[in-house]
């Protein structure tokens, strides 16, 4: 195994931001932030559960906004290694996947073993353990 | 007010995963290729944002209730069953094939990048089938 070379501070400071966001959603309003869970809490359609939800992802791309306002664009490469139609199937199977273990990447690798919660630890775990195989393999 | 303070957490949210290059396949995977090229960003990403969460959920646990809710919602399921199993393996699948999660396809989706949008937009079919689903199989108490 080679270690790329990377920016240990961007990848700290943008970390502690995660933590940051996820904190004042905790202690400000009391919710868990899961990306995953405010996808499906929006599409159930209850009014009282839209709201706030929807809030939050206009403010991701708000954020995206502001990074692109100080760093422009150049310093982002959105795009998938892969072919279009296996793009598509992944995101079928995060969608399928996170809706069926109820929580991805934020719910349960983020908030979730902040809170020690074993079914987290395990779900995390299990993620990470089928993606690595995963990229092992296809690419 | 509480939209607010969602939006706010949104916002913050959105520039981190900009900041720490997570809204970037080629990070992602490089990070879960660990017999390749290794890339660390992702586990130092979750290193930072665990030591501040970690911290806001022992403050949590000395307030009666937050600032701005009547209530925390801590998810209350405890127990480790086939769905979290099954669900956590097929979404690590797809996240090491697209090397996007939920978060980041969203938060990236106004750089208008195609296959990223069509893999977002797949991401949101495979999230209402599942609901659909889910939907079919519960058992209804008032039929």
């Amino acid at each position: 195994m080679q270690i790329v070379s990377i920016n240990p501070f961007e990848a700290l400071l943008g970390g502690i931001l995660l933590g940051i966001s996820t904190t004042v959603l905790l202690l400000l309003r009391g919710d868990v932030a899961g990306i995953n869970g405010m996808i499906t809490g929006i599409l159930s359609w209850k009014k009282r559960e839209v709201d706030w939800r929807v809030s939050f992802i206009i403010g991701l791309m708000l954020g995206l906004g502001a990074y692109v306002l100080f760093f422009g664009t150049e310093s982002l490469n959105v795009a998938p290694l892969t072919n279009e139609p296996m793009v598509m199937l992944a995101g079928l199977l995060v969608g399928i996947g996170a809706t069926i273990g109820n929580g991805c990447t934020s719910g349960h690798g983020i908030c979730g073993i902040a809170r020690f919660s074993t079914r987290s630890i395990v779900a995390t775990l299990t993620f990470m353990g089928t993606a690595a195989l995963t990229v092992y393999f296809y690419y | 007010m509480k939209n607010l303070i969602a939006l706010i957490a949104g916002v913050i949210f959105g520039f981190g995963l900009a900041v720490s290059k997570m809204l970037e396949p080629q990070k992602v995977i490089g990070f879960l290729d660990v017999t390749g090229q290794w890339d660390p960003t992702l586990g130092l990403v979750m290193v930072g944002a665990l030591i501040v969460m970690t911290i806001a959920h022992q403050l949590s646990k000395d307030m009666r209730k937050p600032l701005y809710g009547e209530y925390f919602r801590f998810p209350t399921k405890q127990k480790i069953d086939a769905p979290l199993i099954a669900g956590a393996a097929i979404f690590g699948i797809g996240w090491g094939i697209g090397g996007f999660c939920p978060g980041p396809a969203i938060t990236a989706a106004p750089l208008g990048n195609l296959p990223l949008l069509l893999g977002l937009m797949a991401y949101l079919l495979g999230v209402m089938l599942t609901m659909l689903t889910k939907q079919m199989l519960k058992p209804t108490a008032a039929a």
